[in-house]
Parts: C-alpha cells; structure tokens; sequence
C-alpha cells in the first residue's frame, strides 16, 4: 500500500469527507509530524501500533566494499521503529488460525 | 538526550486539527483511522510505503530454535511476521540536519 493508496482507503471510509481531498492533508500532517519530531530528537509513541524513536550511532571506520580502503564514517542519527504490542499480535493472528 | 519529549496520539490529533477543519474530535479520529488503515494492510500481509516517510515492510521468519536465557533450555520459535521499518534517505537526512 502506498500513500496515494492509503489516501483512497481513507477516502472510501469516510465518503462524506472526501470530495475534500482531506486526506491527503490528513495524512501529510500525520506523518509531517513524526518526522519533526524525530528531527527534534523526540520520541513518538503510539501505543498499540509502536513507537517511533531516534537512535544515535558512533563514528566508526567504514570500509569500501569494492576497494576495501578504509574510509571515516561520521556519527549520525537514524530512525528506529518498535512495533507496538497490538500490531505484532495481528500480524501473526492470520498464520495462528 | 537532553530536554526528549513524548508525543502521543493527541500531539498528532492536534497537527491534525490544526491543518485541516475538523473538530478536535473529529482529528482525533482520522488519525485512528491512519494507524488502523496501516495496521489492516499490515496485517493482511501488505507492506505500505508512505513516500518521503519510509516503509513497513513486512519479514517472514523460519522456525528456529531459540533459548531460554533464564534456564539455558532450549525451546522452538514458531515461524512468525515480524515488522521492519526502513526510513526514506529524506527522513535520515532530516534527521541529520541535511536538506534533501
């Protein structure tokens, strides 16, 4: 599923809203939001379907995997995902039936 | 890190509310309606892919055996899905303070 797909889905539900074209502001402000917070270094949790957070990762000596040369890595920040409890329970309810 | 908030679903009901003109209930809603939408493709098996965000991808794992840490017994783990998130290069830029 991708963003236009989840914009339609979200259309389909709500039938009434739609002629708007909310959804696609809905769903930009949804994730405009996680990503500035990430940005801000904070986390977001949303219970029942995960937590987004920002790790931090040490500088370290990388190597070119072509060349095999050594080449300095600079610390960086990277998103990390936890899926929530519920979510996970769901993705396998499917194979426990 | 210093000065690290928490934001919850009412922060993005909020963003919600504040970008188009719903009812603070009715923000509320729609970002229920977000998650769910994402958790039923998921759920079904469905990767989704929100561009400039990132992607859930969605990893078939074996049977394999695993231990239990406590008593050092060894127990089979089901086969299972598990969930991966891979960040868009744009938001690990964002994140490191690049503009693209």
């Amino acid at each position: 599923m991708t963003k236009s797909e989840l914009i339609r889905r979200l259309s389909d539900r709500y039938p009434e809203l739609a002629q708007r074209r909310i959804f696609d502001r809905i769903v930009q402000a949804v994730f405009e939001e996680i990503s500035r917070a990430l940005e801000q270094g904070d986390r977001v949790e949303l219970r029942g379907f995960g937590a987004f957070s920002v790790k931090q990762r040490d500088p370290r000596i990388g190597r070119n995997p072509r060349t095999g040369d050594a080449v300095a890595v600079a610390s960086k920040r990277v998103p990390y995902f936890k899926t929530g409890k519920l979510l996970r329970e769901r993705l396998n309810s499917k194979a426990a039936d | 890190m210093a000065g690290q908030k928490t934001l919850t679903r009412a922060d993005l009901g909020e963003a919600v509310y504040q970008e188009v003109g719903l009812s603070r209930n009715e923000s509320a809603d729609m970002v229920e309606a977000v998650l769910d939408e994402i958790s039923g493709a998921l759920a079904e098996g469905e990767g989704v892919k929100i561009s400039s965000f990132g992607s859930f991808i969605i990893r078939e794992k074996r049977e394999r055996t695993g231990r239990n840490p406590k008593t050092g017994q060894e127990v089979p783990i089901s086969p299972r899905r598990v969930l991966i998130f891979r960040a868009s290069n744009i938001l690990k830029n964002r994140l490191n303070g690049k503009k693209k």
